[in-house]
């Protein structure tokens, strides 16, 4: 069996690609739609996004995209391990977006657990959580527009 | 902050409030215990005095607001000013200056005539969702179970009175953190509700409520012993018990000699006055997602060893045929 067929997988863009910014999507806007300000400023007013201020309904869309990103995350992941790590690499910008990714991950893990029945947190640990999970999502909203706006890529072939 | 109750209060209580007072808190739910502590309510001893409603705004009278008026605009408009400021003397419902009230029901079950009053005020869930669903921390769950607003935090976007099942926080205008933000752009206000007394329970003392009640109403202990309690009364009164799974739990526990089906199309429900409806656990449904969460990572990790499998495997074919051809 040949060990190394990462010539046929790559990093391009293809319907996993695809998944990627859907599930992106849906994770940013069910992630704002925590606070109170869809509602407040007319955006759930817009036929079709009535959902985004109802809060129960957001955070079960919420935990949906988050399992698919790990998800996904775990399946880039191994297959840059398994194989892909032969041709490519990560670029500074795709260490920068996948820290994030791992930050966001961490943080919102913590976060379901704190959500479980019986766990209890302290308020401050809580207040932290929530923030930090705040900022690095910020952060990663201003990295994917970065990399968006200056065709930055994930990988770069090995020369 | 006065941590004492009133002659008045105490007077109106009687003499029965004393012996509760000075027995305190079952030291198994103490602050130094993490033992989630409930209240049971016996509304067939309840016979709707007023004295918990006017000791709980006595004792809590310095956490109420004092709002800076005028108020600054907000934007946009649809966004409400809620001003309970110049209605302090409300007690017909709650309001962030009322955080109890007496909720009554005239009924008739098998065919007798009932005339019921059931204190209201936050049930204090034992999994929360206005303290695990609030996104700045501002609310709270004391390891002892109570859940209370920090109003130096809360900006008042009201969302734990939306994922309440009992709408139970109210908002009032022109306090808070908000003010030294955005005010017209973000926030509107502080939400309160019932923190059952959280600095008295600290100090072993009795919530005000339980305290000054002169029919015993009410009775505070470790929620499973409550439980048993509640259990034990139903039985013997042939009654029925609210609060048990309502929202997955709460700790506030009611015991009704008449169904609380029959007595929620008997009570006034709307604003700033709960219902008595069956509720079902909030934060079951996001609960059991997080177990997709942890099957996530061995989906991702499966489905990548999967593919590796299959292509390795095609590059294999690919690499015989080759040399058959060669």
């Amino acid at each position: 069996m040949n060990p190394n067929p990462s010539k046929s997988i790559g990093f391009r863009k293809g319907s996993l690609y695809w998944l990627y910014v859907l599930i992106i999507g849906f994770i940013v806007l069910s992630g704002f739609a925590q606070m109170p300000i869809f509602k407040r400023y007319y955006i759930a007013d817009i036929p079709g996004l009535g959902w985004l201020a109802q809060y129960y309904v957001t955070h079960v869309i919420h935990y949906i995209a988050a399992a698919l990103l790990i998800a996904l995350v775990f399946y880039r992941a191994s297959e840059y391990f398994l194989s892909a790590r032969f041709d490519v690499r990560l670029t500074l910008s795709g260490y920068l977006r996948g820290g994030l990714i791992v930050g966001l991950i961490i943080s919102g893990v913590l976060l379901v657990i704190r959500n479980l029945a019986g766990q209890n947190f302290s308020p401050l640990i809580i207040i932290y959580l929530d923030l930090i999970h705040i900022v690095f999502m910020l952060l990663f909203l201003f990295a994917l527009l970065f990399s968006a706006l200056f065709k930055k890529k994930w990988t770069k072939p090995i020369s | 902050m006065p941590q004492s109750i009133s002659r008045r209060s105490f007077l109106k209580g009687g003499a029965a409030a004393c012996a509760l007072a000075a027995a305190g808190i079952p030291s198994e739910g103490s602050a130094e215990n993490p033992a989630q502590l409930a209240t049971l309510l016996d509304i067939s001893k309840c016979i709707g005095c007023g004295a918990c409603v006017e000791a709980c705004r006595e004792i809590n009278a310095p956490k109420f607001p004092e709002p800076k008026k005028p108020f600054p605009a907000m934007y946009p408009q649809r966004v409400k000013v809620e001003d309970w400021s110049d209605k302090r003397e409300e007690s017909e419902r709650l309001t962030p200056y009322n955080w109890l009230y007496i909720q009554s029901a005239l009924v008739n079950y098998e065919g007798k005539d009932y005339n019921l009053t059931l204190p209201r005020r936050c049930m204090h869930c034992v999994n929360p969702p206005c303290v695990k669903l609030c996104p700045w921390g501002a609310a709270k769950q004391l390891p002892n179970g109570i859940s209370r607003l920090d109003s130096d935090l809360c900006l008042g976007g009201a969302k734990c009175k939306e994922v309440c099942p009992w709408s139970i926080p109210q908002r009032q205008t022109g306090t808070g953190l908000y003010l030294d933000i955005l005010p017209s752009l973000v926030g509107n206000g502080v939400m309160y509700k019932c923190d059952r007394c959280y600095d008295r329970v600290a100090q072993g003392k009795l919530p005000a409520c339980v305290e000054v009640c002169p029919e015993k109403v009410q009775e505070i202990g470790p929620r499973e012993e409550i439980l048993r309690k509640a259990h034990a009364l139903a039985k013997e009164k042939k009654g029925y018990i609210y609060g048990e799974h309502e929202n997955g739990g709460t700790n506030t526990l009611y015991v009704s000699p008449v169904p609380f089906e029959v007595l929620n199309k008997a009570i006034e429900t709307g604003s700033g006055k709960p219902h008595l409806k069956k509720v079902a656990d909030s934060m079951k449904q996001g609960n059991n997602l997080a177990t997709a969460m942890i099957l996530a990572p061995l989906a991702g990790v499966a489905a990548a060893f999967g593919n590796f499998y299959r292509k390795a495997k095609k590059n294999d074919r690919g690499e015989k045929n080759e040399s058959q051809s060669v």
